[in-house]
């Protein structure tokens, strides 16, 4: 499995065809406290850059956007209930979607774990 | 120290300054805690004495009610009562410096509610005859008059009831005229620091909504500009775009950005939501501008909030004029008419249809008419140009202490910070909102614009004096100077003085109660039996 994260503190955890997606914990702690989450019908197909789903914290509203094309298979419907969840475990049981990845190549213009955390820390 | 003819101090010295007793009642003198009017308003009583109807023939069939509704039954010494604690609970314009940026807490001149309470305009139904009022119809019109002066356009529909409405109108006349021209552009472009409501109405238009990059300086990037227009030519429907923006800062190189707009084939719509620093000195319409909502409880000093409707009516460019919704008023050899039909409209008068049921909000037009001519036209750019001081003056007077997140540049009517100041302190920007409320003021608006980290936008207003100023200016640095000497306590619990301490919000959010529910089941009385 391979990690891959994008400019808009989403991570990517590629196994086979089938990617991985959620916020960071550098996006979770910007945030705040997270207090909804809206996530897309499993079936839906995704351009990279779309509008997947969405996060609301107590201060703001933000988009979680495709970070590569795709069909989502799977949303984690268990935060609609328990928002929480994004702040205690943002890398891990937390995750957003789940896609089955429609263009690899894509994953190449993306981060590895070093790279973001430079990023991060020039913000 | 004085004594009394008991041999005790007639002031109450240290001691008595210090002692807070807790109080039987909950109420803390003249702080009230009031219940909710459910809560002591029995079920059983009622604050009137009408007679049973006879005769009364019931004509709802099965809409009949058969449980009781529940509304508590109160006196009217009750009711007054229980608005007038609520009230004094209330912050206010009215009661000090209200700093809520972007939305433009001014005051609201007494003349105004005076105009508006005259008989000729405050007794009038809109359903009454259009022959009886010309009175109200030359005042519309005059009010329009000015607002097509102040910002050099064509046309103005006066309906919509508030900005995001009057956004709703002008975006829905740009969509109209696109589809005049055979034309269905799919993209509407927004500056990333926009108000939310600009891609919400672009949104519920079926538009797709594209984010702009902003540069170092707070200001739209015409590179990111233009590349995306590239990127989508042809397809472009228009921008929305406030100036100033929302970090406070005039868009410089507006008149690029809507020529390169008109040169893709789209509108310029301007949020009017800031024109309270510009009008006497820039007309939107030379600027470029298509369509902009004026929000007359911003700028031309209506209630806001809470202290009455807003209203938005909309002003529209030459090109954009002829779908101006129903109902217009129309000059005619006899006087003012009101069009308020599709057939009644002339070649070349292409409605897209109407915002509201009505004619808009009369008690706001004859408030903002009553603040433009007591005003002049001197008047009011003065009130600009002042609104444009007073937050510089409270930018100057803080930006040693905060952070300026776009450097030291002038501002307009708004000043914006962000939180680098609190770093390593432990103090939230929200934190510091509510220790503000300690201190008497309402806190200015957090975490807006969010391309600003933490950020606190202040506007004063031109309604404050300098002393009004000096001293919140003074409050800051004080607030400022105890988080960064670690005095975290006077932060993180606050508010402390407030009829209610801090609240949990991220528990309400996320377990949101939405109604409130009777402790015991209610004692249900039918209604009698046919």
């Amino acid at each position: 499995m391979t990690t891959y994260y994008s400019k808009d503190h989403e991570w990517i955890a590629v196994e086979g065809d089938i990617a991985t997606v959620g916020i960071t914990t550098y996006a979770q702690e910007q945030l705040g406290d997270v207090v909804y989450v809206e996530l897309p019908d499993a079936g839906k197909t995704v351009s990279q850059g779309d509008e997947a789903a969405v996060v609301e914290s107590v201060k703001a509203a933000s988009e979680v956007y495709a970070p590569i094309d795709g069909e989502v298979t799977e949303a984690n419907t268990v935060l609609a209930d328990e928002p929480a969840k994004v702040n205690e475990d943002p890398e891990g049981a937390a995750w957003f979607i789940k896609m089955k990845v429609g263009n690899p190549d894509q994953l190449s213009e993306l981060m590895d774990e070093a790279a973001y955390k430079a990023y991060v820390d020039t913000l | 120290m004085s004594m009394n003819t008991q041999g005790r101090p007639t002031a109450p010295g240290e001691a008595g300054e210090r002692f807070r007793p807790k109080t039987f009642t909950g109420n803390r003198g003249l702080d009230m805690e009031e219940p909710l009017i459910f809560e002591f308003g029995g079920l059983e009583t009622s604050g009137v004495d009408l007679d049973e109807p006879d005769d009364l023939e019931f004509e709802l069939g099965s809409h009949k009610r058969t449980a009781s509704i529940n509304l508590p039954g109160l006196a009217e010494p009750e009711a007054m009562r229980h608005f007038v604690r609520l009230s004094r609970n209330n912050y206010a314009i009215d009661s000090g410096l209200y700093p809520l940026g972007s939305c433009t807490m001014k005051h609201n001149p007494r003349l105004n509610e005076k105009m508006a309470r005259l008989p000729g305009f405050g007794d009038i139904h809109p359903l009454q005859p259009v022959s009886t009022v010309p009175g109200a119809l030359e005042l519309i019109d005059e009010l329009a008059h000015w607002l097509m002066v102040m910002t050099g356009t064509e046309a103005v529909a006066m309906s919509p009831k508030a900005g995001a409405h009057g956004e709703l109108c002008g975006m829905m006349a740009i969509k109209a005229a696109h589809t005049a021209a055979g034309r269905s552009p799919e993209i509407v472009l927004v500056p990333e620091s926009a108000h939310g409501t600009n891609p919400a109405t672009a949104a519920l238009l079926g538009y797709k909504v594209v984010a702009i990059a902003a540069k170092d300086d707070g200001t739209v990037a015409l590179q990111a500009l233009k590349e995306t227009i590239a990127k989508h030519d042809g397809n472009i429907a228009g921008i929305m775009l406030t100036n100033p923006n929302t970090c406070g800062l005039f868009e410089r190189d507006i008149m690029e950005i809507a020529d390169l707009i008109h040169a893709a084939g789209g509108y310029f719509y301007c949020d009017g939501a800031n024109f309270n620093a510009i009008v006497g000195k820039a007309r939107p319409g030379d600027l470029g501008v298509d369509a902009m909502h004026i929000n007359l409880h911003k700028t031309f000093s209506t209630p806001h909030g809470g202290g009455g409707p807003g209203s938005g009516p909309v002003v529209l460019s030459e090109r954009l004029a002829p779908f101006a919704p129903l109902p217009f008023i129309r000059k005619t050899v006899d006087g003012l008419d009101l069009v308020e039909t599709e057939a009644a409209v002339y070649d070349g008068e292409r409605p897209f249809g109407r915002m509201t049921a009505f004619h808009g909000q009369m008690g706001m037009y004859v408030r903002a008419l009553a603040y433009m001519q007591s005003h002049g036209s001197d008047g009011l750019r003065q009130a600009s140009e002042d609104a444009v001081l007073n937050a510089n003056y409270v930018r100057v007077g803080l930006q040693d202490l905060m952070t300026l997140p776009y450097g030291e540049r002038p501002c307009m009517h708004e000043v914006l910070f962000d939180d680098s100041f609190l770093k390593n302190t432990g103090v939230t920007t929200l934190d510091f909102a509510k220790a503000m409320i300690d201190e008497g003021y309402h806190p200015m608006t957090m975490y807006f614009p969010l391309v600003v980290h933490g950020a606190m936008l202040i506007e004063p207003t031109e309604s404050e004096s300098r002393a009004s100023l000096d001293l919140f200016i003074a409050t800051m640095r004080d607030l400022v100077m105890s988080a960064q000497r670690g005095e975290s306590e006077r932060f993180s619990g606050a508010p402390y003085l407030a009829p209610r301490r801090r609240l949990d919000e991220t528990g309400a959010a996320r377990k949101p109660v939405l109604k409130w529910t009777m402790p015991e089941p209610a004692e249900v009385t039918p209604v009698a039996a046919e």
